[in-house]
């Protein structure tokens, strides 16, 4: 059995909104293995971005425990949240997310800014990762002047720069259209498949869902295994 | 600075926002210099006085002149080591708009009074010798172009000579200068016997007397000293440190400090509420980025950091450009009003205090937008990406 990156045990989290309590997650319990390729799919409001959010340490359980890489997340402070998320998660939205005023190759450093790598190695490691996906060319280009599937394509290499072991994407293809989410995915597998990074994918869309090694249906606030088509 | 990119392509984001908050912040600094040098020239003798330095004057007015008896009375007085005296001349070179300070004084006593002014050994000799000579600061003779050797025509105002005649005429025997920026040389200085034999009227008098304290003689018993000698004479005294004479010689003009003041924090007030708009405008814009960041792994205090640096960024980019051609034009003006308002100077003082002053600016209207960013939740600010 490979070895479980990330461990959710009877997680539940509930929202206050006004004088009513809203449980978005039940006594979830997921295991995530190192490697793993996960989809989760499941209607608006059923909890997905919420689990996602747990897993990169963005928000804390009401009860239960998120373990990645073996830290405890709901028992550590915000500011340790933050250094450990700056090294083992990385991060790709729905929108990109990429700051205007940055090139490419400045969004992509921006993880690297909280190292102590010099100036120049940040440079040469932030070019890797463009080169990886694809957009060495593009490096001095600001995100007004990429198209959609470029933007995103410098967002993944924002999350992988710092080389995390774990990828948490939120809809990382809903912005796209059809041919350039496939060639999102198929990076998304690539980094799986030869750079061993466990990805965990939220979407609506079923298709993106059959690029993963497999799928987890969300509804409720639980989490079942869905069934293969 | 591995953060500066980041910081400095923040700031310039809305190019002509920026571009106007930093021209008010350089308007503000601008002003901020040239009050501060003109500042300086009203309060100027006080910041270059010697503590060991005491003036007596007529006890109710700087105007009333003391007898020229007094001088041997009170260099005799325990704890004076030695004693000068000067006048105030109040004439004008060619029209009456060429006015400056000048003084009969005796030479020796005086230069010896004054070491910080420096005058070649020969041309002193020359001045001390030639009854009708006169020595003139480096800033009056680069104003008026004299050179040594002009015979410089000086009209009266006040004192009229013996033959009812107002021109006096000195012939030019140095020029001396003063190793102390903040000093002024912006002055003429005659022989007082050549004053004294050729006025019409107050014969046997001077303007004021200058002391050097002994050493390790207190000032304050000194002083009390001298007023007690001369106490229910027909000419009382009063003796005060250079430096209160010459805060109560400033005060005849208004309390400048206080308008200088009152002024700066006018403006200074104006741009803490435009540049902390600017910067709250800014830090609202783009919640969802600095959720981004935040999501990244930068921590609050890093996002505290990286707000304030940007509000203190500009405030540096205006207010260091302000002082830059405050101090070009200070320059100018100095040079312009030497004979009228001698001593206007952007001291090294005030350009720390405008540096820190920026600093503190950029703090005050960057704190509220900082805190917030550094608050931020990343949940809600990314739910409104």
């Amino acid at each position: 059995m490979s070895e479980i990156l990330a461990r959710l045990e009877g997680v539940s989290r509930i929202y206050q909104k006004g004088k009513e309590r809203v449980e978005v997650l039940h006594e979830l319990d997921l295991q995530i293995p190192k490697g793993d390729f996960i989809a989760i799919m499941g209607p608006s409001g059923s909890g997905k971005t919420t689990l996602l959010n747990l897993l990169g340490g963005l928000d804390k359980p009401t009860a239960g425990t998120v373990t990645v890489g073996g830290a405890e997340l709901s028992s550590m402070s915000n500011n340790q949240l933050s250094h450990w998320r700056s090294t083992n998660i990385g991060f790709i939205f729905q929108f990109y997310n990429l700051l205007p005023v940055l090139t490419a190759l400045r969004n992509v450093e921006l993880p690297l800014l909280l190292t102590d790598f010099s100036s120049k190695e940040r440079v040469k490691r932030a070019s890797i990762a463009l080169d990886i996906v694809g957009l060495a060319d593009r490096a001095k280009h600001y995100p007004r002047e990429l198209s959609g599937g470029q933007e995103q394509r410098v967002a993944i290499a924002r999350a992988i720069v710092s080389d995390p072991s774990l990828l948490l994407c939120d809809e990382p293809t809903g912005d796209l259209d059809r041919e350039t989410a496939d060639e999102i995915l198929r990076l998304l597998q690539v980094l799986n498949r030869e750079h061993g990074k466990t990805i965990v994918m939220v979407t609506h869309d079923a298709q993106a869902a059959d690029f993963a090694n497999r799928s987890l249906h969300c509804d409720k606030g639980t989490l079942e295994a869905k069934e293969a088509a | 600075m591995k953060y500066f990119r980041l910081i400095w392509k923040n700031a310039w984001r809305k190019k002509i926002r920026t571009s106007l908050t930093i021209l008010s912040v350089f308007v503000a600094f601008l002003l901020f210099a040239l009050l501060s040098a003109i500042g300086f020239a009203f309060r100027g003798g006080v910041d270059v006085a010697d503590a060991e330095r005491l003036i007596v004057i007529d006890k109710i007015s700087l105007i009333n002149p003391i007898p020229i008896s007094y001088l041997n009375r009170i260099a005799a007085t325990e704890g004076v080591e030695f004693v000068t005296h000067a006048s105030w001349f109040g004439g004008y070179y060619q029209e009456p708009r060429n006015q400056f300070g000048q003084f009969p004084v005796n030479p020796q006593t005086y230069f010896n009074m004054y070491p910080e002014f420096n005058m070649p050994a020969e041309q002193f000799e020359a001045f001390k010798s030639n009854r009708s000579g006169a020595v003139v600061g480096q800033e009056l003779a680069d104003t008026y172009g004299w050179k040594i050797g002009d015979r410089i025509p000086i009209q009266a105002t006040i004192w009229t000579k013996a033959d009812g005649g107002r021109t006096w005429e000195f012939d030019l025997e140095g020029i001396f200068s003063t190793d102390d920026p903040r000093g002024s040389t912006a002055l003429m200085l005659f022989q007082y016997d050549y004053f004294e034999e050729a006025r019409a009227f107050a014969k046997g008098t001077v303007g004021w007397y200058i002391l050097r304290v002994a050493k390790g003689a207190d000032p304050v018993r000194v002083a009390n000293a001298i007023d007690l000698q001369f106490a229910n004479s027909p000419n009382e005294t009063k003796t005060s440190t250079e430096a209160a004479f010459a805060q109560s010689f400033t005060k005849q003009f208004g309390n400048i400090a206080l308008i200088v003041t009152l002024i700066l924090g006018a403006v200074f007030f104006t741009l803490l509420l435009v540049s902390g708009n600017t910067m709250s405008q800014s830090v609202r814009e783009r919640i969802p980025e600095l959720a981004v960041l935040k999501t990244l792994g930068f921590g609050d205090r890093g996002m505290l950091g990286i707000v304030l640096a940007e509000s203190i960024l500009i405030m540096l980019m205006g207010g260091l450009l302000g002082l830059g051609v405050g101090w070009v034009l200070v320059q100018g003006i100095a040079k312009g009003m030497a004979a009228f308002l001698p001593g206007v100077y952007l001291s090294p003082a005030a350009i720390a205090g405008g540096v820190a002053m920026m600093i503190g600016a950029g703090i005050l209207a960057g704190i509220f937008p900082a805190l917030t960013a550094m608050r931020l939740s990343i949940i809600d600010a990314l739910a409104r990406a």
